[in-house]
């Protein structure tokens, strides 16, 4: 299931977040974008739907870049993972998982990976307050 | 308390044919300090980018050896000087303080930098607001990072403070 890609290829790809995958492998397939550098998401808080989810695509051998962005909303966060088509997917979604709260449907193992376990809510997201510290030691003063 | 002298008075022989000293008077606290304060072996917890100010401080220009606290002992059992040197984030703070509770007594710690001494500009959800948090802190090192002529003052104070401390041997009287 290829979805076509425009011709030129725009900087800039908008899809809707059940054809991610789709774009993806064939950008991988027809685009020669063999690297995935970045996946990231952006909290829009007024926005519906909330959030951005976005990937970055290189292509070592024509050095194009493209970036795809999908919305997903708050109340259903989800993704498909991008980890059957990329390993290095494996450790930005988890990341993107604990900072935004976004689940990657299909991803092996979702851990925490820069922070710890037990930390409650998402910090990246605009309403974690900014002075909410979960200290793991007991403070002495 | 009166002020500690710089140095440990020492009272030569005045018998003649005798050149060098025999016997010299002092206070078991003074001797005891004097030695403790020359034999500063740092343990340094680097995390962060003042690193680069704290190899520039050990090495030839600055030379903390001067002071007696260049060799860096990377086992916290043989060092008697914490030197936090960088961000300290709430996952690290557990290893910080396992590393503070395995150094035997007597211990002092040095927060290098601004963010050690308060969390800098670090007010978020990862770092420590200052180690003094999670330890005790003897001696606070400001800078971002600090230019070593202040990481030498501050080895200096704390020098001059364990010179006049008390440095409890046997018993916590003596």
């Amino acid at each position: 299931m290829n979805v076509p890609l425009p011709v030129p290829l725009p900087p800039a790809l908008e899809v809707a977040a059940a054809e991610v995958l789709a774009t993806a492998r064939a950008l991988k397939a027809q685009g020669c974008f063999d690297l995935l550098i970045d996946v990231t998401a952006v909290d829009w808080p007024q926005r519906t739907p909330r959030f951005d989810v976005v990937y970055h695509f290189y292509s070592t051998a024509t050095f194009a870049r493209v970036r795809v962005k999908t919305r997903v909303t708050e109340s259903d966060p989800t993704v498909d993972s991008l980890v059957p088509l990329y390993g290095s997917a494996l450790f930005m979604e988890r990341e993107c998982h604990e900072m935004y709260g976004i689940t990657f449907r299909g991803h092996p193992d979702l851990r925490p990976i820069l922070l710890y376990e037990g930390f409650e809510g998402h910090p990246l997201r605009k309403d974690y307050p900014i002075g909410r510290e979960q200290p793991l030691v007991k403070f002495i003063k | 308390m009166a002020t500690a002298p710089a140095t440990i008075p020492i009272y030569p022989t005045e018998k003649a044919g005798h050149s060098g000293f025999e016997y010299f008077s002092t206070r078991k606290d003074e001797l005891v300090g004097w030695a403790r304060k020359f034999s500063l072996f740092p343990y340094p917890f680097v995390t962060a980018c003042c690193a680069m100010e704290f190899m520039a401080v050990s090495s030839t220009p600055y030379d903390t050896d001067r002071f007696g606290a260049a060799l860096p002992r990377f086992s916290p059992r043989q060092s008697d000087l914490l030197m936090v040197v960088g961000t300290v984030t709430h996952k690290q703070a557990p290893i910080l303080l396992k590393v503070y509770e395995q150094m035997c007594e007597p211990k002092w710690v040095m927060a290098f930098g601004a963010c050690a001494t308060s969390g800098g500009f670090y007010q978020n959800y990862a770092a420590v607001a200052g180690i003094d948090k999670i330890i005790p802190v003897d001696i606070y090192v400001p800078g971002c990072p600090p230019r070593p002529e202040t990481v030498i003052d501050a080895i200096m104070k704390l020098q001059a403070r364990i010179a006049g401390d008390h440095h409890p041997i046997l018993t916590d009287k003596f």
